[in-house]
């Protein structure tokens, strides 16, 4: 039987033709940076908008892929001999690509702005790396054949990686580089295993082939098992998430918001890939690996997260648990879909896209706002900032929407997609399964308290960089950024509101996809376009457009209600003094206090190094360094046993030529004799 | 008892010749003295061949014999002897651990590539087909000499002498190599002792000394 046979003549990919110039032309604007590598001005005002212009157009086209839900195939000459590219257009890979292109649109805007000279790498070679790294998450987003997909993977590892080590004079930062690089190999090794496991004996690695060879349970299984793995490592789910907090500080902001908005979707979309389509229908028990690492990882993600000094850090550690949530989702979708219960599926399918979607746009809007900071002030460190919002309204206002956007607050988009997944728990009760049906919307709870957590997590944030007073006296000096970067950040924040308040737009043009993956469309009714309803026979439901127009209205009553009672009777004073006057910065919440609570709670999880001064300290100092027990539970033992190995293998190497030439001989000899037995 | 011809008998004895001169030269302390073995060994090596091409007939064996004589009796010796005066060598002994020993530890290995000859030998249609293992023997040794000296010189010198065998072993297997091969790898020699001949002088400026165990101080430290 030859399963290369193509389905009905497909019709002509026009879509996918123009996605490939797009990906073509990203990597032709990278290419014009090396022109002149130095110049500011050709890299950031000509070469990053243009950029961002392709990014938007490839962000229609997967609009029109989507609404249109066909798919389009093509295959292109190119790679090794008898290896062509196979290349294919469908819902899944639609979505992902718009979330890539709509999102580094305002991402690229933002970096043409952003990188200046003499930071590191030159910016006409950065504008390489960034657009190939860009062309790189498209490819494999349309790659349709394992080599195609991993070559593309191994592209975008390392244009990411040259893009993380851009200041790599630093010592500390070329260390977190090779952490991420590790991790990558480690984990693009599992997925080599993946696609030789799921060929099944064909050993024909386009993606249509292996949807059609008939894996065994086990091996199934393995597949399944090496999927997650590679992907999570990519992904960042706990444990394999060390890199992530190693590598965003280390990394400019544009790039640390790609990375973390796009990048971790990318392993988002080959789990859903390889899990929901490649695999077939999967079983239902292969879903409970992903929940409970997706539960485990929000709540660790978030608690690291709360405990952080470094602004960059402790959003890495906030796209930890986002990862989480999106995981969960993917375990719940596969438990019900292994179950036959379609319909749940798709709803907790969309919730993980939606997050995917929300969690591109706020993210990234996040990690551009802290790199204005870092811009402005040459600050992360969270103890030495506060009051910025003075200083740089732009910025500040711009990022509020993205912190209440994470932290879960309607009308934002956080909301919908947290609503949503805390809706599709509620439907575990309907699993077939004994204690399973029992045990899973207890899980819930841990997501409530992710979630909560989140908020107090962005309170921190939020608080402690833009509000109060400023704690040193050179961010009284900080600037508000620049056009292209306000550009930027606006369309990102806009990005957040629209997908807050137009949620019933977004959840049919996501029908196709999971039409496509789980064989089920979320109903809806079509007579309320601005109620969301899960499913309508239940009488939750949740109308944004309400929301915010009830809000608004309060809060201009309040307002109005107490100009009219107050009249002439106002005067402003100083914020929170309560009559004492002479605050100063001191006397503020630090960003070490404002999580001390949770380090208390929640010890077991950390590894606490702390430094208290003496009562009679004449210059006091407090240090407090939190790690990861998890470095050296499982990563230090890992790399000791590794080191272990090396040097036994080193003692070979003596240095004396006559000890190699004796292993020569003695090889010699042992290959002669056993010439000679045979 | 059969009666052998005279050639195959004079065959024989250069054979075991060579033999004796890669114990000779597994023995030797002096650099200088080791070079005029190997000389004699490329001359006992030449007599072979001229012999044989005047058995066989074969024309590019009496032009192989020819090489033999210009390049390891003349050339190369020349060269060596050369070399070892520039580099004031000449009077240089080597301290050999144990020569008895090393001298069981070749008895061993001449064993052993008889009995691994003897599957080839039966194969083999050639005249001198009862020489392969002595062929083996030779390069074996010359490999055993390597690995036991530490001086530069005479590991050139092993080397140069594991060719000699492996040529013998081609001659003896199969009546020589192709021309072409067998002139590609005479000009290999001639090329490795010149370049060798350079690191001597390289190893000398840096150490001070031929003596390899300075190399030692070249490999990566933890």
């Amino acid at each position: 039987m030859h399963r290369l046979v193509h389905p009905v003549a497909a019709p002509f990919p026009m879509l996918l033709i123009g996605c490939v110039g797009l990906l073509l032309g990203w990597t032709v604007i990278g290419l014009a940076g090396l022109v002149r590598p130095r110049s500011v001005v050709l890299a950031g005002r000509l070469l990053f908008p243009l950029g961002a212009l392709l990014g938007l157009a490839l962000a229609l086209l997967a609009g029109a892929s989507l609404l249109g839900g066909g798919i389009e195939r093509l295959i292109l000459p190119i790679g090794l001999p008898n290896l062509p590219m196979h290349l294919r257009l469908d819902p899944l890979s639609s979505i992902f690509l718009l979330l890539l292109g709509a999102s580094s649109f305002g991402i690229s805007l933002f970096a043409g702005g952003y990188f200046r000279v003499g930071e590191g790498t030159a910016p006409g070679l950065l504008c390489l790396q960034y657009h190939l790294f860009l062309a790189a998450m498209g490819l494999v987003l349309i790659a349709d054949d394992a080599y195609s997909f991993l070559v593309a993977w191994e592209v975008m590892a390392l244009a990411s990686y040259f893009l993380v080590t851009t200041q790599h004079r630093i010592a500390e930062i070329r260390r977190a580089g090779f952490i991420y690089l590790l991790m990558a190999h480690v984990g693009a090794i599992c997925l080599l295993l993946c696609f030789g496991v799921l060929q099944g004996g064909s050993w024909h690695f386009t993606f249509h082939a292996m949807r059609s060879a008939h894996l065994s349970l086990g091996w199934a299984t393995v597949a399944f098992a090496l999927a997650l793995l590679g992907f999570g490592a990519k992904a960042g789910l706990v444990p394999l998430h060390v890199w992530l907090p190693e590598a965003h500080p280390a990394a400019p902001s544009p790039v640390s918001a790609l990375m973390s908005g796009v990048m971790l979707k990318t392993a988002v979309y080959g789990m859903l890939r390889v899990g929901l389509d490649l695999l077939g229908r999967p079983v239902w028990w292969w879903g409970l690996a992903p929940l409970i690492l997706g539960l485990f990882t929000i709540v660790y993600g978030v608690l690291f997260a709360a405990v952080q000094t470094d602004m960059k850090r402790l959003l890495a550690y906030s796209s930890v648990e986002n990862i989480g949530m999106v995981f969960t989702g993917i375990g719940l979708t596969i438990v019900f879909a292994g179950s036959g219960l379609k319909v749940f599926a798709a709803l907790a399918l969309l919730a993980t896209l939606y997050h995917c979607l929300n969690h591109a746009f706020m993210k990234s809007l996040l990690f551009l706002g802290t790199g204005s900071v870092l811009h402005a002030t040459g600050e992360r460190n969270l103890g030495r900032l506060g009051g910025l919002i003075h200083r740089m309204p732009w910025v500040a206002w711009l990022t509020l929407i993205g912190t209440l956007a994470i932290a879960g607050l309607p009308p934002l988009n956080g909301f919908v997609s947290e609503w949503l997944l805390l809706q599709s728990f509620l439907f575990t009760g309907h699993l077939p399964h004994a204690f399973v049906n029992l045990l899973i919307p207890m899980a819930m709870a841990l997501v409530v308290l992710g979630a909560a957590l989140a908020g107090y997590v962005m309170v921190k944030f939020y608080g402690v960089i833009f509000l109060g007073q400023p704690r040193e006296a050179a961010l009284a000096r900080a600037q508000d950024c620049g056009w292209l970067e306000r550009i930027g950040l606006t369309w990102l924040a806009l990005g957040c509101v629209a997908l807050g308040l137009f949620p019933l737009q977004v959840i049919r043009a996501l029908g196709a996809v999971t039409q496509q993956l789980v064989g089920a469309v979320v109903p809806q009714s079509s007579s309320h376009w601005w109620l969301l309803a899960p499913v309508p026979e239940r009488s939750v439901s949740y109308a944004p457009l309400v929301f915010l127009t009830a809000t608004l209205a309060v809060v201009l009553m309040t307002v109005l209600a107490v100009r009219l009672a107050y009249r002439q009777r106002e005067r402003r004073g100083p914020a929170w003094d309560c009559g004492a006057g002479n605050l100063t910065a001191r006397m503020q919440d630090t960003a070490e206090g404002f999580g001390q609570p949770i380090r208390h709670l929640f010890q077991p999880f950390f590894q606490i190094e702390r430094e208290l001064p003496e009562p009679t300290d004449r210059a006091p100092r407090y240090r407090v360094v939190v790690r990861e027990r998890i470095w050296r539970l499982m990563y230090e033992p890992i790399s000791g046993a590794v080191e272990g190995l090396a040097n036994t293998a080193a003692r070979l190497q003596q240095g004396r030529i006559s000890v190699y030439l004796l292993y020569s001989f003695l090889t010699l000899l042992v290959l002669l004799a056993v010439a000679l037995i045979r | 008892m059969t009666h052998l011809p005279l050639y195959q008998q004079l065959l024989d004895s250069c054979a075991a010749l060579l033999l004796l001169l890669s114990f000779a030269m597994l023995s030797q302390r002096r650099v200088v003295a080791l070079v005029n073995l190997y000389a004699v060994q490329g001359a006992v090596l030449a007599a072979t061949t001229l012999l044989l091409a005047w058995r066989t007939g074969e024309d590019h064996l009496y032009v192989s014999a020819a090489l033999t004589l210009a390049l390891k009796v003349m050339l190369l010796p020349w060269l060596l002897h050369r070399l070892i005066r520039r580099l004031q060598v000449h009077r240089d002994t080597e301290p050999l651990l144990n020569v008895s020993g090393i001298m069981l530890v070749g008895l061993v290995i001449v064993v052993f590539a008889f009995s691994l000859a003897q599957p080839i030998t039966r194969l083999a249609s050639t005249a001198t087909r009862s020489a392969i293992g002595i062929a083996l023997a030779v390069v074996l040794l010359a490999f055993l000499m390597m690995i036991t000296r530490r001086k530069a010189v005479s590991q050139v010198m092993g080397f140069l002498s594991m060719e000699n065998g492996v040529l013998f072993g081609a001659m003896s297997a199969s009546y020589g190599m192709p021309m072409i091969v067998e002139l590609g790898i005479a000009l290999d020699v001639l090329v490795a002792v010149l370049v060798l001949g350079v690191f001597f002088f390289q190893i000398r400026e840096r150490f001070d000394s031929l003596d390899l165990h300075h190399l030692e101080s070249l490999k990566e430290h933890q």
